[in-house]
């Protein structure tokens, strides 16, 4: 398809003006996607901070930098940060809000007010949770298990509250994407034609709406519990500790499906456009991300096979967690095939992309371990529960994130960053990720717990090793920032489409208009017919 | 252009994007969470009642029959002249739909005033979570109470956020924005009114009748 940046209508950036006002009330859902991917990098820095002195404590067996208490609520704060303000929005809320609209040829998405003010709620949320570090922050573990958030004496529920107001922004932003599919699709994008990443921002979508509420009240009830003493999450009042389990992990497992579906279907544009390839299984895949999203709720027991769950629950819900492998499965297997036999280009979303194959295929199979009765009694609450963790939240929701960024930057700011650059920073990533958590998962084999200040001194060759492996993991993260803040400044200008991607995103300019087009739009094929594009290209050569 | 001008230049100019159909679409989704958020309290509800069936019968005697009687009638009245306003609305007449929106709006009051009658004997006889009556309870009927406070008085907030909602679309209907073209936040803000009544159906005989 021709370029169009000759037609000559100014990026969004000029058109709206640089003013405060013209990005802090905007409705236009590419600013809106700018202001929360400036807000989520800058909870990632801090979150990663955290992470980087956690690790560092724990470079010797006792104090090194800091006390146990200290330590308690670092690793609290690291946690709560990561999941409730870096990798639940990182993907929908930047690059689906900026590209969503784009990919199905709309001018927005449906609800631009609740657009802007999803962004609010985040804003709110995050700054709640950054109060209680002046209070001496808390200390219950992200996961707020009761009777401890309900007896410790620090501000839960300005934590809580917090993390209520990001679960609305969170459903926010899914009713919207959820409208926006659909009804605002362009003329001829049917379903079956619609951009793998739209099905897993769809699938996405469907969970948030449906299992945030159930977060919010739990989160709700743990603070009325603390404030008034309503008895339902303690057994001296009839109440029971584990009910808090099983309705907070009734969300937080669906949770990591919010978390990993938008990486998958970053994937699959990055793995397609990068290889030149129409996708290997296409309905494969748009299914399977409803499959997962289905099946995501039913697995939740897992997180509780040591809580006293009966031998019949907990075997089913060992059953359902293999079986929600299966779809997980089918996507790997589909980008791999997709790989295979294509025009592979080792860009740097590329690289991130085999990232994530690789490091996603570990997390995911170290999930079966956990999901097997027997074996999670032993592993159950170790550092190998905490490896598998980063290898498909950090392995596979952050890689996809990093991928999906370098791929769509030029789209986003117009400009073209180092490659060579990029490429160093995705190879020290992919080294620093595996120093740091393979030892981990060794640690949790040998019964290192997780979540302790202290350990056996024979742990600490493994802790060190996985320290260092930190830090060259935060290398690598330093190289990829300065990588992109450097195009901003030094950067080439992109031209419309950088890499000869065939989605609707790639035939605007780089960065689009104010309404994202420079004409009406109609879709004739699906985003992947790299083939049929291929084949028209050669009868041109050929009677050229 | 000053900056409410333009800022309801951009609103007018985004504000069609949904349309119709998608902001009723929308209202769906948003209905959807709020039952998953009632959810998680009536399965509350249903397993602390089979763990503490006596306690929980012992404890519901307690309400007052007569006047949860009332305020479901109330609330069913409610939905009924809501009804009634959204039909109004959708034919264009206004000084009908107005009506009905303050009829609502005042059933709407009438169902907290007797909310707060009740959480005020409740409370005068020192049955509230850390009450002097209510330490006295056995651990189940504890319990009850504390899920008979947090439900109640989470769907008396969803009542309270209503009527503010109902009293919007009432000046709206005054100033003329609505008409037989155009009555859609009418509909949306009366499904949001039959849900809270729809929640308040299965609170009344969970909490008053059954125990």
């Amino acid at each position: 398809m021709a370029m169009h940046e000759h037609h000559g209508l100014a990026s969004f950036y000029e058109e709206g003006g640089n003013s405060l006002r013209s990005w802090l009330l905007t409705l236009d859902h590419k600013r809106i996607g700018i202001l929360y991917l400036v807000s989520i990098l800058a909870m990632f820095f801090l979150a990663g901070i955290l992470a980087l002195l956690i690790r560092t404590e724990l470079l010797t067996p006792g104090k090194t930098i800091m006390d146990a208490e200290a330590y308690n609520r670092i690793f609290t704060l690291h946690g709560a940060l990561m999941i409730f303000t870096v990798i639940i929005p990182a993907i929908p809320a930047t690059l689906g809000n900026f590209l969503l609209p784009i990919m199905l040829g709309a001018k927005d998405v449906a609800f631009p007010r609740l657009n802007l003010a999803s962004w609010y709620f985040y804003m709110a949320g995050t700054v709640l949770m950054m109060l209680t570090l002046l209070g001496g922050a808390v200390d219950t573990g992200w996961t707020f298990y009761a009777p401890y958030s309900i007896l410790t004496r620090n501000a839960v529920v300005v934590v809580l509250l917090g993390a209520f107001l990001l679960g609305m922004s969170s459903i926010f932003t899914g009713l919207n994407f959820i409208v926006t599919v659909h009804r605002l699709r362009a003329p001829g994008l049917t379903w079956g034609r619609l951009p793998l990443f739209i099905w897993a921002l769809y699938a996405t979508s469907i969970i948030q709406v449906l299992a945030t509420p159930v977060v919010g009240i739990t989160l709700l009830l743990v603070g009325l519990e603390r404030i008034l003493g309503i008895g339902i999450f303690n057994p001296a009042m009839g109440g029971d500790p584990v009910l808090f389990q099983h309705f907070f992990w009734f969300y937080s497992h669906p949770a990591v499906y919010i978390m990993i579906l938008p990486a998958m279907g970053v994937m699959s544009e990055v793995i397609t456009v990068h290889a030149r390839r129409p996708i290997f299984g296409y309905w494969a895949i748009a299914a399977s991300s409803l499959a997962i999203a289905a099946i995501s709720f039913l697995v939740w027991g897992h997180h509780m096979f040591v809580s006293g769950m009966s031998e019949l629950a907990g075997a089913i819900f060992s059953f359902l967690t293999f079986f929600v492998a299966i779809p997980t499965a089918i996507k790997v297997f589909s980008w791999t095939m997709t790989l295979y036999r294509g025009q592979i280009r080792l860009r740097t979303p590329m690289l991130y992309a085999l990232n994530f194959i690789l490091l996603f295929t570990i997390g995911g199979l170290t999930g079966l371990f956990l999901g097997a009765l027997s074996t999670d009694v032993h592993l159950h609450d170790t550092y190998f529960v905490v490896a598998h963790f980063h290898y498909t939240m950090m392995g596979g929701v952050l890689t996809g994130f990093l991928a999906g960024l370098f791929h769509w930057w030029p789209k986003m700011t117009g400009r073209l960053y180092s490659e060579r650059w990029g490429q160093i920073g995705a190879v020290l990533y992919f080294l620093g990720f595996n120093l740091t958590y393979i030892p981990q998962f060794i640690m949790g084999s040998q019964g290192m717990p997780r979540r302790y200040w202290d350990y056996l001194p024979e742990f600490q060759g493994l802790h060190v090793l996985s320290t260092i492996g930190s830090y060259v993991l935060a290398v690598g993260l330093f190289v990829s920032l300065g990588v992109i803040l450097h195009s901003l400044w030094k950067g080439r200008k992109s031209p419309a489409n950088p890499w000869g991607g065939l989605t609707l995103e790639w035939q605007t300019s780089s960065p689009p208009p104010l309404h994202n087009f420079h004409g009406p739009v109609k879709v004739e094929h699906g985003p992947y017919a790299y083939d049929r594009v291929q084949a028209k290209e050669e009868v041109e050569e050929v009677t050229a | 252009m000053s900056v409410a001008e333009s800022i309801r230049a951009m609103v007018a100019e985004k504000e069609e994007l949904a349309g119709y159909s998608g902001a009723k679409f929308g209202m769906w989704l948003f209905l959807i969470t709020e039952l998953m958020l009632f959810a998680v309290l009536f399965t509350a509800y249903g397993v602390f009642r089979a763990l503490h069936l006596e306690a929980f019968h012992e404890a519901h005697r307690e309400l007052n029959l007569t006047l949860g009687t009332v305020n479901t009638l109330v609330l069913i009245t409610s939905s009924f002249t809501m009804a009634l306003a959204v039909g109004a609305a959708q034919r264009g007449r206004r000084s009908l739909t107005t009506l009905f929106l303050s009829a609502t709006t005042l059933l709407g009051i009438a169902f907290l005033f007797i909310k707060a009658v009740e959480y005020g004997a409740k409370i005068h006889h020192g049955l509230y979570p850390g009450g002097p009556a209510f330490q006295a309870l056995e651990a189940g009927e504890k319990l009850f109470f504390g899920l008979y406070f947090t439900m109640t008085g989470l769907h008396a907030l969803h009542v309270y956020a209503g009527i503010l909602v109902v009293l919007w679309l009432l000046v709206r209907n005054l100033l003329g924005h609505f008409s037989s073209e155009y009555f859609a936040p009418v509909e949306i803000g009366g499904l949001y009114w039959h849900l809270v009544d729809l929640i308040w159906i299965y609170l009344f005989p969970l909490l008053y009748l059954v125990g």
